[in-house]
């Protein structure tokens, strides 16, 4: 395995050094397959971790303030492989994406990085490693989501960074805040000494991480990067940013909440569960009457990684409540939701690369028809689509079905609290499930099928063979899930024992067990299997016993003549009696502009109307506390004005204050 | 809903006694309407008709001549239909859409043209609108005259196409 993760450390390096260096000619190529190769070593050392090896390295001073400690157990397994396959297939997609998109060297360079911190977050195993390495990320991924141009870029990339850093900050100050606690900052020596610090230490250090760990994985309310950020960098990021990397801030919660602080108290996971539930159905509401495809995406992101966090939180509740078997299956579904999120996400973000790269455009609205421009990445893109709609036969589905499971069995749980909380989790599960169906029905038809609804569309062609092939990868990913997860049952096992959840040793074979279970009674290889079998005898008896002869005519169009785009279902009106529904919700803004005729008010000249969905809770929360900064700021223009002499003065003086107070106090 | 109840019992049935069987259809149309096997469903359009001949197809339809008892049966597409009812002179708007319905019923079809308009422009003949009957754009294999034909006679010529 040690072999496996030097593999990846030195391919992510010579990835990133020979972009700076090779001729543009050869350089996408290179880069991307080096890339690949990092991230299929990481995937393989995961895959190690995943099967029961365990390495531990360490070098106490290589680094200012602390040294490198790394540690690879089957809970890093699970992300370390997830990062590394979707790496993989994104680094694959680039070679393709990349080449026509002539992107700078700078992305070339970056890019490898971003794939290598990716890998280092989950194996850190002290305070100081771990930021580093999530430093490292933020600053790579910030740098890749400002590849792009535009006033929507800079704005995406301001957004990026400051909730990235405000992020780090508060988990900076959380895990310092422990390993001083603690007096270590091995994640070894602090779990050994978690019993002894105080609970109400342990309270804050969550609450900081929960804000610091939840806003990286997209939690409501402190998503509102996300949907910004995600849609401006270039696909292939955006496929490693949303399948790979929102998936750190749960690792980050998991290896806090139930390994270092073994498990805390109950508010910690009923908040967390809260949560969860929140960014499901928000994200899922938003995703649903969003027109970008991009944006569309990044939002149902929010939804299930919202999904994951309920889990999480749901393991958390069930283990205090002394159900570890409970608690354990909802672990266990939350890190099964995280792989096959990682799978379909990877798929639907590239598909909407290829999309993005033919039309030049990702307004759902202009697209359409591509289903017979574009077949391959089409019959990819509804692949993805099912399985984000969690709908049986989809990659979603058993690690809903699971939770979901674990979630109505925790009703044995005592107390009045759990007792209300558990099934309000089971209806928020419920719902985003709902949702995301409308949400992909729309994703795929209004930009997929019927006809195409601009010249852009009309002109699309199939993305070249790289991108086909990354798309594959992730495709494959996806049908493994949906129809075998039975497969993933020990290894789930094996992370959930490394978790640190109490019992969770115990749970393993449990969990294999479930999924086998729903392996043999759901049986969706066999369902996929008969439906296919179905489908191809009807056609063949068809073929039989039909008696005419078939004719082939145009679509009856009323005899009113040929049938428009502008007939179809936009994105915008499929999701319009969504938006009804939600109205409370979503609060959407429209603008009814009615400009009448100069001679009579009666006549009307023009009638302009226009609709948007903004994000309320960003404008709610966030708007006013930007303009207390900002007025903040103003307010301190008085005290800093610019003034050279001033500055020197405030020194000095400083300088005088200090003397005197050490003299005083001598 | 016990008011509807009521009411149905105590009309009862109020469709009059069928007539005899309709005459044989004609030999052009003898394999076609062995084909249907006594099923013809039914679309109707409106070529440029007064609506005087809808009303009395609307009749042939109703409860008291119940066309449906002879196996025709009113749809809403020509996708679905077997036997388009045409009335009224072909106006140079309803031309092109008349000859698209042709083309998009399913085989085998029959075009029953309703009333004198549709049998020869009737009154509008040589109108400025006018195109022409059905018969000059459209093939017609059974013609029902009369401004407007009676339901009986409708049904009549239904009756030739379902053969019963």
């Amino acid at each position: 395995m040690g072999l496996w993760l030097a593999v990846a450390g030195c391919a992510g390096l010579l990835a990133a050094g020979s972009a700076l260096v090779l001729p543009p000619r050869i350089r996408v190529g290179l880069v991307g397959v080096v890339t690949a190769v990092a991230g299929a070593a990481g995937a393989v050392a995961g895959g190690f971790a995943l099967a029961g090896h365990t390495l531990t390295l360490q070098a106490p001073n290589p680094l200012p303030l602390g040294g490198v400690y790394l540690r690879v157990d089957a809970l890093c397994g699970v992300f370390l492989a997830v990062t590394g396959a979707v790496v993989a297939a994104a680094a694959v997609y680039g070679i393709g994406y990349f080449r026509e998109h002539g992107s700078n060297r700078a992305v070339q360079a970056v890019w490898p990085l971003f794939a290598l911190a990716l890998l280092l977050v989950p194996i850190a195993a002290s305070v100081s490693t771990l930021l580093y390495a999530w430093e490292l990320m933020a600053l790579t991924s910030l740098l890749l989501v400002c590849s792009g141009h535009g006033a929507e870029t800079r704005s995406a990339g301001v957004w990026y960074a400051v909730m990235t850093h405000l992020g780090l900050v508060t988990v900076l100050a959380g895990l310092v805040w422990l390993a001083a606690a603690a007096h270590t900052e091995t994640f070894a020596g602090i779990a050994a000494a978690a019993p002894g610090i105080s609970p109400v230490v342990k309270g804050f250090v969550f609450a900081l991480v929960l804000a610091g760990f939840g806003s990286k994985a997209g939690m409501v309310p402190l998503h509102a990067w996300l949907p910004r950020a995600h849609p401006e960098a270039p696909s292939p990021v955006s496929a490693v940013m949303s399948a790979a990397m929102v998936n750190l801030g749960v690792y980050g919660l998991v290896r806090v909440g139930f390994d270092l602080l073994h498990g805390g108290s109950r508010w910690w996971w009923l908040t967390l569960l809260l949560l969860g539930a929140a960014s499901a159905v928000y994200g899922i509401i938003q995703a649903a009457v969003a027109s970008d495809l991009k944006r569309l995406l990044a939002y149902s992101t929010v939804e299930n990684l919202g999904l994951i966090l309920l889990a999480v939180g749901a393991a958390g509740v069930l283990q205090d409540s002394g159900q570890q078997l409970l608690a354990a299956l909802a672990l266990a579904a939350g890190l099964l939701h995280t792989a096959t999120h990682g799978a379909f996400k990877t798929l639907l973000f590239l598909g909407a690369g290829s999309v993005l790269r033919t039309t030049g455009t990702r307004d759902l609205d202009e697209l359409g028809g591509l289903r017979t421009r574009m077949p391959v990445t089409s019959g990819l893109f509804a692949l993805g689509a099912l399985g984000a709609a969690a709908l049986p036969g989809g990659a979603g589905f058993p690690s809903e079905w699971l939770l979901l499971q674990s979630l109505i069995h925790g009703r044995v749980v005592p107390g009045a609290t759990v007792l209300v909380m558990l099934p309000v989790a089971v209806g928020a599960v419920a719902l985003s499930a709902g949702l995301a169906v409308a949400t992909f029905v729309k994703a795929l038809g209004t930009g997929f099928l019927a006809k195409p609804r601009s010249r852009a569309a009309e002109r699309a062609r199939e993305a070249p063979a790289p991108m086909l092939l990354g798309m594959g990868a992730a495709a494959v990913a996806c049908a493994g899930f949906a129809l075998v997860p039975g497969l993933a049952g020990p290894a789930l096992g094996r992370a959930v024992a490394a978790s640190g959840l109490a019992g969770g040793q115990l749970a393993g074979s449990q969990i294999a067990g479930r999924l086998s279970a729903l392996g043999s009674t759901l049986a969706p290889l066999l369902v996929v299997g008969a439906v296919a079998a179905l489908v191809v005898v009807l056609k063949g008896l068809l073929r039989i016993t039909a008696r005419a002869q078939r004719r082939a005519a145009v679509l009856w169009d009323c005899g009113a003549g040929p049938l428009t785009a502008r007939m179809e279902y936009t994105a915008t009106s499929f999701a319009e009696p969504l938006q009804r529904v939600f109205d409370d919700v979503l609060a959407p803004e429209s603008d009814l502009d009615v400009t009448p005729h100069e001679e009579s008010a009666y006549l009307v000249e023009k009638v302009a109307y226009s609709r948007a969905v903004p994000d309320r809770i960003e404008y709610r929360l966030y708007l006013p506390v930007i303009h207390t900064v900002r007025r903040a700021g103003r307010v301190a223009g008085i005290v800093a004005n610019g003034s050279v002499h001033r500055y020197l003065g405030y020194g000095f003086s400083a300088v005088i204050v200090l003397l005197v107070a050490l003299a005083a106090t001598r | 809903m016990r008011n509807l109840a009521r009411t149905i019992l105590s009309v009862g049935k109020v469709a009059e006694p069928a007539p005899p069987g309709p005459e044989p259809a004609p030999a052009d149309l003898d394999g076609r309407v062995r084909a249907l096997r006594g099923s013809a469903q039914v679309r109707c359009v409106d070529a440029g008709s007064c609506n005087g001949c809808e009303i009395e197809i609307g009749q042939a339809f109703g409860p008291v001549y119940d066309a449906e008892r002879y196996g025709a049966r009113i749809v809403a597409s020509p996708r679905h239909a077997d036997v388009l009812l045409v009335t009224g002179p072909v106006t140079r708007n309803m031309a092109e859409p008349l000859r698209r319905t042709y083309e998009a019923a399913a085989e085998p079809k029959v075009v029953v043209a309703v009333g004198d308009c549709a049998i020869d422009c009737g009154e509008f003949a040589g109108a400025y609108g006018v195109e022409g009957a059905v018969g000059d754009v459209v093939p017609v294999d059974l013609a029902v005259p009369g401004c407007p034909p009676e339901p009986a006679a409708i049904i009549e010529a239904l009756r030739r196409v379902t053969g019963r």
